[in-house]
């Protein structure tokens, strides 16, 4: 049983927050590349400028939270999502809107948005400095150990606060968004300009209102995503940055340009790596006698060490795009 | 009577590429206006400029005595300002019958604010849209077609869903884009019989180009022939079959 306990946290538990992140940034990924064509490379600094407005509010009023029994941190989130989509829309026009209107190629805006990553990760640093901090300022990180009621069990299942909000959020998040694009007749015409830009502006569709909507969605998305991992860890100018890569790979496993591909992409990456780093050994131990004798069982029995945990995501978006190149959903449509 | 399209004086040119030369055209109320000429004329390019795709180097257009030069093409949309597509277009993931009802501007749907706050407008909206997207869908006879998903559509269906979207809004004047080209005899029978009707009882004012002469000389008057992007004649269909200048244009001067 002990054993059991140990796989949820390190497996169930883990894999569901690094799903969760993965999975609210590879949403606004891949709504950018259904209505704009392109990989939004910035996409994680935008996720670490929301995690840096967090905590630059939070540092300011530290103690707002504590009047209400929850962390500062995730009632100036709200704030900071608009805070996010602003930039986000601001860098739309800064940067990306002229090069549209000069009807570039792809691959232009891909570099471009390489440009807006650089730029924001020396802006944020330049501010934050390079250390480590944490987002929780005046309250205390909660940590809740779950004992289980039977014989043996010793460990308890621990689960922290931020990872309770972050499960709670992302439902949420995932609900509005599938609402949104469903229900809402501004959702609809989102879809309906991923379908087919030009029959969306000759069918009176303002396509400039649509790229506006999908810029503030992906800013306040990414600033969820953000905050959510800063607040699981601690906030690094550089934290989102080193999730980029993952993020794509599970965009374009779940099929790109599919919200909802993107959200099973991110859960299916973010398990691929805590299942290939779990010591499996511990799953093994219980049955070592019945095992036969000549086979002895190594202390760490994981598919790859922690330092090449970055090598699943790819591993698993060679084999997606081998076995179903359009990705697990048919993108290209939301 | 101000015409309902007027265009003046319109230059555009793509690089050292000069399509439209100081092009004037009128399109009066009422009428079926059609527009032929020898390809690479510049029909496609100055339809471009009139629905709002393309934006002209210098001149003005006006749209029933107002001027929409410096509009969007969705703006154009929302003023009565319609158009089809030469290579029929459609929200492929979406029902034939979802495809009309995208088209109606205005929906209170559209604003977020309404969606959460008053749904039992949105779903009274939505089921009003519904009924004139079937009443619609029948008119163009795709009923049978109607849950279909509009990428699984034949070319010629598509051009009738295309007629059928310039029918969800009260439109002034409609732009058909070579809307016979890839439709069969039968339903090309159906196509332009609805055109008539539309012109005839709902007073629809249509610019078309075209290819098949038959749907020209059938539907268009007057008829306008446009030649390195300037008007050459304008005409009854008469009078431009007889015309030795139009005739040089299309065959060359060897035939004439």
């Amino acid at each position: 049983m002990n054993e059991l306990v140990f796989f949820i946290n390190n497996v169930v538990i883990a894999g569901s927050v690094t799903g969760s992140i993965y999975a609210i940034g590879a949403i606004g990924v891949t709504l950018i590349f259904s209505i704009m064509r392109f990989a939004h490379f910035a996409h994680a600094d935008i996720m670490t400028f929301g995690a840096f407005m967090v905590l630059l509010l939070t540092t300011a009023f530290p103690a707002v939270g504590a009047s209400i029994g929850v962390p500062t941190a995730l009632i100036m989130l709200p704030l900071a999502m608009l805070l996010t989509a602003a930039l986000a829309v601001g860098i739309d026009k800064a940067f990306y809107k002229p090069l549209r209107a000069h009807g570039v190629k792809p691959i232009v805006m891909v570099i471009g948005s390489l440009g807006v990553t650089l730029m924001l990760q020396g802006l944020i640093r330049l501010f934050s400095g390079t250390g480590g901090q944490s987002l929780y300022v005046d309250d205390r990180k909660e940590i809740f150990r779950l004992a289980l009621p039977f014989e043996g069990v010793r460990a308890p299942i621990v689960i922290t606060e931020p990872q309770i909000y972050l499960f709670v959020i992302t439902l949420v998040a995932v609900v509005a968004l599938h609402l949104f694009l469903n229900r809402s007749r501004l959702g609809k015409a989102m879809r309906a300009m991923s379908d087919n830009p030009e029959l969306a502006q000759a069918s009176g569709i303002n396509t400039n209102t649509i790229v506006a909507v999908t810029w503030v969605i992906a800013g306040a998305l990414a600033a969820i995503a953000g905050t959510l991992l800063s607040l699981d860890v601690t906030f690094k100018p550089d934290l989102s940055f080193f999730l980029l890569l993952p993020i794509f790979a599970a965009a374009i496993v779940g099929g790109v340009g599919h919200p909802y591909g993107a959200i099973a992409g991110g859960f299916v990456v973010g398990f691929a790596e805590t299942l290939a780093v779990f010591n499996w050994n511990v799953l093994l131990r219980p049955f070592r006698d019945s095992l036969p004798t000549w086979l002895e069982l190594p202390s760490n029995l994981a598919f790859v060490g922690t330092e090449y945990k970055i090598v699943v995501p790819f591993f698993i978006l060679v084999a997606i795009l081998v076995w179903r190149p359009t990705g697990l959903f048919k993108g290209k449509v939301i | 009577m101000t015409p309902l399209i007027e265009v003046q004086h319109v230059n555009k040119a793509f690089g050292g590429l000069h399509v439209i030369n100081d092009c004037s055209i009128r399109v009066e109320k009422g009428s079926i206006t059609g527009m032929i000429g020898p390809n690479g004329a510049g029909k496609s390019t100055l339809f471009n400029l009139i629905a709002g795709a393309l934006t002209p180097d210098s001149g003005r257009i006006l749209l029933d005595g107002e001027d929409i030069t410096s509009l969007s093409a969705d703006q154009r949309f929302h003023k009565g300002l319609l158009r089809t597509f030469q290579i029929a277009h459609e929200f492929s993931q979406m029902s034939a019958l979802e495809n009309l009802m995208m088209v109606p501007p205005n929906q209170a749907g559209e604003h977020l604010f309404n969606t959460w706050f008053k749904p039992a407008l949105v779903r009274s909206q939505e089921a009003e849209v519904r009924r004139r997207a079937l009443e619609v869908i029948e008119f163009v006879g795709l009923h049978h077609v109607r849950n279909e998903l509009a990428g699984n559509l034949s070319g010629g269906q598509k051009k009738l869903l295309e007629l059928g979207r310039t029918m969800m809004t009260d439109a002034k004047v409609v732009l058909l884009d070579e809307i016979a080209a890839g439709v069969n005899r039968t339903l090309l029978g159906d196509l332009m019989g609805n055109i008539e009707r539309l012109n005839r009882e709902m007073g629809y004012t249509f610019l078309v180009i075209e290819h098949d002469m038959d749907m020209i000389s059938r539907l268009c008057d007057p008829v306008i022939v446009l030649a390195q992007g300037s008007v050459m004649v304008e005409g009854s269909i008469e009078e431009i079959q007889n015309n030795p200048a139009v005739i040089e244009a299309y065959f060359g001067t060897d035939a004439a």
